[in-house]
């Protein structure tokens, strides 16, 4: 216990520790939520990951403050750069913030749960297995919640498509309406020049069972990163068929187009 | 009418730790007579106790003799027992001999003991999973598909004959003092084997609870399956850690090695076809049951654990 506290002591600042402990979660009485979130595991995390946030990527963030501070809320980004750095840094930008701080949930592929350690790891600091069940009790617990509607589609994509969006799936828009969730759309610059990826080998990933197989460098790029977050778009619950669903998809997929591009005119430089 | 009528009530698997802290909770207001397949318990002068498989003749001897009101069946023998041929005649066949009989004698009470393990633990499983979530378990291992084939059998008769006023319960790991299944084995050794990089989140309710939600369970005459659980949450790395267990790490991948080392081993309390439940959590929401029946917990997952830490020798 005393090397935990002590290594806690070193790797955690008080002041951060604190921050956490701020944040009300519904959590149970030994620090555990029900999709294994743990507020213990969240103050490791949250300390390395402000590092990686403020020196590695050093992210610009605006307009984090439009992110309600309670309630159910669906945080909509694009999807880049094949590992989930985008999630971590959107997740950072809301947790870290000075008022009303909150510890938002993100949605990850099916995968994850299969992988050792990483898999409990990622629940540990808020990432949830991406199913519609999941997202949609959380909604029900007021969480913030991460989605990327693009999923595999927008982080396995290659360099040369950088900056296009894909096909969105249309399941956060039928939850956000469900659960009278605000929508706040997210401009992620800069993710997709940290892992440039050339080719994706498919036959490989198949064979690993893992979602795509990138050929790329072995290393994450210090690329600069703007997040651009928009206002709050709010959508009634009508029971409305599913093209008209589809157009309220694209509304908000074009305030992201909209989002990145003014991350992408505020660039100087890549890194 | 002139004096009332004590009710009559029949609890199977009386042998088990659970439905002895069940009877001692009714045996004041109730005239119980208890059953079990395994062995015939001594319960006191007052409660009759026989050993009885519910698929002889002489069965149905009792509810001519005691003209019961409700069943308590709580004698599902647990996957860690006997064969799978003969559990499933116990289990699927033996109840639905049950349930025939409780129709035939005008019963108006019947709460069934299943279990959580029906959900089957998968990677794709959401957390807070429902009453109306399908039952995967079945697919995971031919040893749990008795436990499916009950509830299902339980659930027939509950629309077949809502007279009956069947109530399913399904809770989560039943842990505490005397109880003897896989998870309160594990806790309760000094060392226990945990699957290298996974460590599931777990629900557990204590003995004294449970009877507590099954006492409540009968009086309260609401047919439906309901989830118990209380809303606390753990993973189950973490509760050995609680509970003073060292662990042992099995190699997990590729998914074939676990299989295979335990399949060789054959541990009573890390059997193969659990495997799963110590890979992927089954996160049940409990709150239905709470909210229908006014059930709250309580005792706490510390108290549990502290429990198994100071107990560590066999009693």
């Amino acid at each position: 216990m005393s090397l935990a506290s002590f290594l806690k002591s070193r790797l955690v600042p008080a002041e951060l520790d604190q921050h956490i402990n701020r944040i009300r979660k519904p959590i149970g009485s030994l620090g555990y939520d029900p999709w294994g979130y743990n507020n213990e595991a969240m103050k490791y995390g949250l300390s390395l990951t402000k590092q990686i946030y403020e020196k590695y990527f050093r992210v610009q963030a605006h307009g984090v403050e439009n992110i309600p501070a309670e309630g159910p809320v669906l945080i909509i980004a694009n999807h880049s750069g094949q590992l989930p750095i985008d999630g971590l840094l959107i997740g950072y930008a809301l947790a870290s913030r000075e008022k009303d701080a909150r510890i938002p949930r993100a949605m990850i592929e099916r995968f994850f749960p299969t992988v050792p350690w990483l898999g409990n790891l990622l629940n540990e600091v808020g990432a949830v297995l991406g199913d519609p069940v999941n997202c949609a009790k959380m909604l029900a617990n007021n969480e913030a919640v991460i989605v990327f509607p693009e999923g595999i589609r927008g982080s396995g994509k290659l360099y040369h498509d950088r900056y296009q969006l894909k096909r969105f799936g249309n399941g956060f828009m039928h939850l956000a309406m469900k659960y009278k969730a605000p929508i706040v759309p997210v401009g992620v610059v800069g993710c997709e020049e940290t892992i440039p990826a050339i080719a994706n080998i498919k036959p490989l990933a198949k064979a690993l069972g893992i979602p795509y197989a990138p050929v790329a460098m072995p290393v994450v790029l210090p690329a600069k990163v703007h997040l651009n977050f928009g206002a709050p778009m709010y959508f009634d619950d009508l029971e409305i068929p599913e093209e008209k669903v589809t157009e309220r998809v694209e509304k908000v997929k074009a305030e992201i187009s909209r989002l990145i591009d003014k991350g992408l005119s505020e660039r100087k430089r890549l890194f | 009418m002139s004096e009332q009528r004590r009710p009559h009530i029949l609890i199977t698997g009386a042998a088990g730790a659970l439905a002895q802290k069940v009877i001692e909770q009714l045996r004041d207001t109730c005239d119980l007579v208890a059953v079990d397949f395994r062995e015939q318990v001594y319960l006191g002068d007052d409660i009759p106790s026989y050993c009885i498989d519910f698929n002889k003749r002489v069965f149905e001897d009792l509810f001519r003799r005691y003209e019961f009101d409700g069943v308590i069946h709580m004698g599902r023998i647990m996957s860690s027992q006997l064969t799978r041929m003969r559990r499933y005649n116990a289990n699927v066949l033996g109840t639905q001999k049950l349930l025939d009989l409780s129709h035939k004698y005008g019963i108006k009470r019947v709460v069934v003991l299943s279990t959580f393990h029906v959900y089957g633990a998968v990677a794709y499983n959401p957390a807070l999973i429902d009453e109306a979530a399908p039952l995967k378990s079945a697919g995971l291992s031919a040893d749990l598909i008795d436990s499916v084939e009950l509830e299902n059998l339980a659930n027939i008769y509950l629309w077949r004959y809502p007279e009956l006023n069947i109530t399913i319960l399904r809770p989560c790991n039943i842990v505490g003092p005397g109880v003897r299944n896989t998870i309160s084995t594990l806790l309760a050794s000094e060392r226990a084997p945990v699957l290298a990089g996974f460590s599931p989140m777990m629900q557990f309710i204590h003995i004294d609870d449970m009877a507590d939600a099954i006492v409540l369970a009968y009086k309260k005459p609401t047919r439906g399956v309901y989830n118990v659980a209380p809303q606390d949450w753990v993973a189950y790395q973490h509760a050995l850690k609680l509970c003073g267990c060292k662990r042992i790490q099995v190699p997990s991948i590729p998914p074939m090695v676990p299989k295979m080392i335990l399949g060789t081993l054959k541990l009573k309390s890390f059997p193969s076809y659990l495997m799963a439940f110590f890979k992927y959590p089954v996160v049940i929401d409990g709150r239905a049951f709470a909210n229908e029946f006014g059930f709250e917990p309580k005792r706490p997952l510390k108290e549990i654990f502290r429990f198994y830490r100071e107990n560590k020798r066999p009693l």
